[in-house]
């Protein structure tokens, strides 16, 4: 039974890892650049959450709300300041100005909030489950039915509205959607917008599930979910959720069964193997250089 | 007379030279003078360490354009390999002096890095960008998590009694080696190819430049410097720690190559020495230094790769200013 418990929390944390790679895999689809900085924003948003709910003592919801908004403007006004000016240049310049950024949050979040983690609010109260022997933690359930509900909804998106095709169009190919008459400005905006709601989402969750956020909180899930954006293959959306599920699921049973420091070694050393073997990921599509 | 006329790439390294051997003559000078502080002597070896550190990746970054996230974990294994083996020949044979000694640790550390960088290297040969950084940064986490589970290098709680044999003069010695192999490399036939590929790979294979070998070579050479400066590191404290070699410290020496400007190894000397200097100069400043560093890397980023920035840049700028000037003059002299 014990495998059981293990797992589900495995896929709990899986799909706080699918949510983060989300983020990462849209933004390196459609703009074509790696967002270093992704992970800290899930710091940032369980940072908003702590703030609103335990320093001004509001309700968990407006908690949420706030957090989402914030991760969104902070995410939008990122790509305007530091990555828009870059947008023809050498993808080397994009990655070390987006590792300034991630830098730049982490330290910022160090000066407000010190170094010393604080404890996340119980946002939600659900009660934990018990099958016969199994019993299922309250934060998995919460977790696993908001990101279904999420999935669902961002593929529905993306494959059924305007914007949707929008983003589809861009990815494929930027110069094409541009003489389509796309806004590709405005496309990348909206993607930025989006992968930063998912990761206040997850910064959520992650709170919920650990209890405790520091300034270096992010780096860490953000690292492992971009570890699973390149393990499902990197720019797919199915293999986003694919490789943060499975990555979960590896970690918490190499925790469990294995060992726990080592736990982190062996979830990279699952993704140099993949990169060994299939180098574009499990769901990635191989593009052929062009001269 | 005929005047014998140095090559612009030759006088450009002897500059670079002349800056550490003065470095090493003032700061000698002042030792002997009694004008150094002991604080002011402590931050020496630690000088020496980060030029050679960021040197060695603006090979990587600069030369070969590809970005090595683990360039602090090639130097965690020099630093673990050199520690290890001078407390070992230190009981096992008291009679070897440390003249002998450290030379041996310093080369068996570095020799050590190079083989781990070529293994790296042999992995992430497929891959390039931005792959290729997160992968190098993996390796460098994987090690980490390695090292502190392992009984022989002290764990979690580090590594003690690695003898404190580090010097300045040493660290310098070292410094010189760096850049007489790194700056001959670059200016060879081989650095050429290095940079054909970063600048266009497909063209520079196509006229039959070998991306494997050299990709191969420079990952190697690079962690067999860091793994020097490493052992040069660990000799310098009287406690070594894993947790110090994390993805930070990989960006802390990302940061001197990109303030120094990506591809400059003067540049990469300068600012290694400044970051080395810096948090003890802005003591009261401590708590902003990390921000200091994301907003120095964001602004020179910007200010170096967008077109309009770089021509505003470009504008104003004293450098380019005097440079306008003597081109100028360089002109008027040819017409008359």
């Amino acid at each position: 039974m014990s495998f059981l418990s293990n797992f589900i929390s495995g896929l709990s944390l899986g799909s706080i890892y699918a949510l983060i790679a989300l983020g990462y895999t849209m933004v390196y689809g459609i703009a074509k650049m790696l967002n270093f900085a992704h992970g800290d924003v899930i710091m940032v948003g369980a940072f908003t959450v702590i703030v609103v709910v335990n320093s001004l003592g509001l309700p968990g919801v407006v908690g949420i709300l706030a957090s989402v908004l914030i991760c969104v403007l902070m995410g939008v006004t990122i790509e305007r300041i530091a990555y828009k000016p870059l947008r023809s240049s050498p993808p080397l310049s994009v990655l070390i100005t987006a590792i300034g950024v991630s830098y730049f949050l982490q330290s910022l979040a160090l000066l407000i909030f010190g170094s010393t983690q604080k404890s996340f609010p119980k946002v939600f109260n659900v009660a934990p489950v018990h099958l016969g022997e199994l019993t299922i933690k309250g934060e998995s359930i919460e977790t696993l039915a908001v990101t279904t509900i999420i999935m669902v909804g961002l593929t529905l998106f993306i494959n059924k509205t305007k914007m949707g095709k929008a983003m589809r169009a861009v990815s494929e190919d930027r110069e094409a959607a541009e003489l389509m008459g796309i806004s590709v400005n405005r496309t990348i905006t909206v993607t930025f917008a989006i992968g930063s709601a998912l990761a206040a989402v997850a910064g959520l969750f992650f709170g919920a599930t650990y209890g405790f956020i520091g300034p270096y909180s992010g780096a860490m899930p953000g690292i492992k979910a971009f570890v699973a954006a390149v393990f499902g293959g990197i720019g797919s959306i199915p293999g986003a959720m694919l490789g943060g599920i499975l990555l979960g699921i590896i970690e918490n049973l190499a925790k469990a069964y294995i060992s726990t420091e080592l736990s982190d070694a062996i979830v990279f050393g699952v993704l140099v193997l993949v990169l060994l073997v299939k180098p574009t990921g499990l769901l990635g599509k191989k593009i052929n250089e062009k001269v | 007379m005929k005047k014998t006329k140095l090559r612009k790439s030759t006088v450009n390294n002897l500059i670079t030279y002349a800056i550490v051997a003065l470095f090493y003559i003032v700061v000698t000078v002042m030792i002997q003078t009694g004008n150094a502080s002991r604080h002011m002597q402590s931050l020496l070896v630690p000088i020496c360490v980060n030029v050679v550190l960021a040197v060695s990746l603006n090979l990587v970054i600069g030369f070969l354009g590809e970005l090595s996230l683990g360039h602090a974990a090639f130097m965690s294994v020099g630093a673990y390999t050199g520690g290890l083996l001078s407390i070992y020949l230190k009981n096992a044979f008291p009679q070897i002096p440390v003249a002998v000694r450290f030379p041996i640790s310093i080369l068996a550390g570095g020799i050590l890095a190079a083989i781990f960088g070529a293994l790296v290297c042999v992995v992430v040969l497929r891959l390039k960008g931005d792959y290729l950084a997160i992968v190098t940064l993996a390796f460098g986490e994987i090690l980490r998590s390695i090292v502190i589970n392992l009984e022989f290098t002290g764990g979690a709680s580090g590594l003690k009694g690695v003898p404190q044999n580090a010097s300045f003069t040493y660290g310098i010695i070292l410094v010189f080696i760096t850049l007489f192999v790194i700056q001959n490399l670059a200016k060879s036939k081989h650095g050429r190819a290095i940079q054909a590929l970063r600048d266009n790979t497909i063209a520079a294979t196509s006229v039959g430049v070998n991306a494997t070998r050299y990709k191969l070579l420079v990952f190697t050479i690079a962690a067999f410097f860091a793994g020097m400066a490493g052992v040069l590191y660990s000799h310098n404290y009287s406690i070594l720690t894993a947790g110090t070699f994390d993805y930070n410290y990989s960006i802390e020496i990302l940061v001197m190559v990109v303030l120094g400007g990506i591809g400059s190894v003067r540049g990469s000397v300068i600012a290694g020495a400044l970051i080395a200097i810096l948090p003890e100069m802005l003591r009261s400043l401590q708590d902003y230094r990390m921000l200091i560093y994301a907003i120095v890397l964001i602004v020179m980023m910007l200010f170096t790769s967008n077109e309009q920035l770089k021509l505003m840049v470009a504008k104003y700028s004293p450098v380019a200013a005097v440079k306008k000037a003597f081109a100028a003059k360089k002109v008027r002299k040819e017409e008359n």
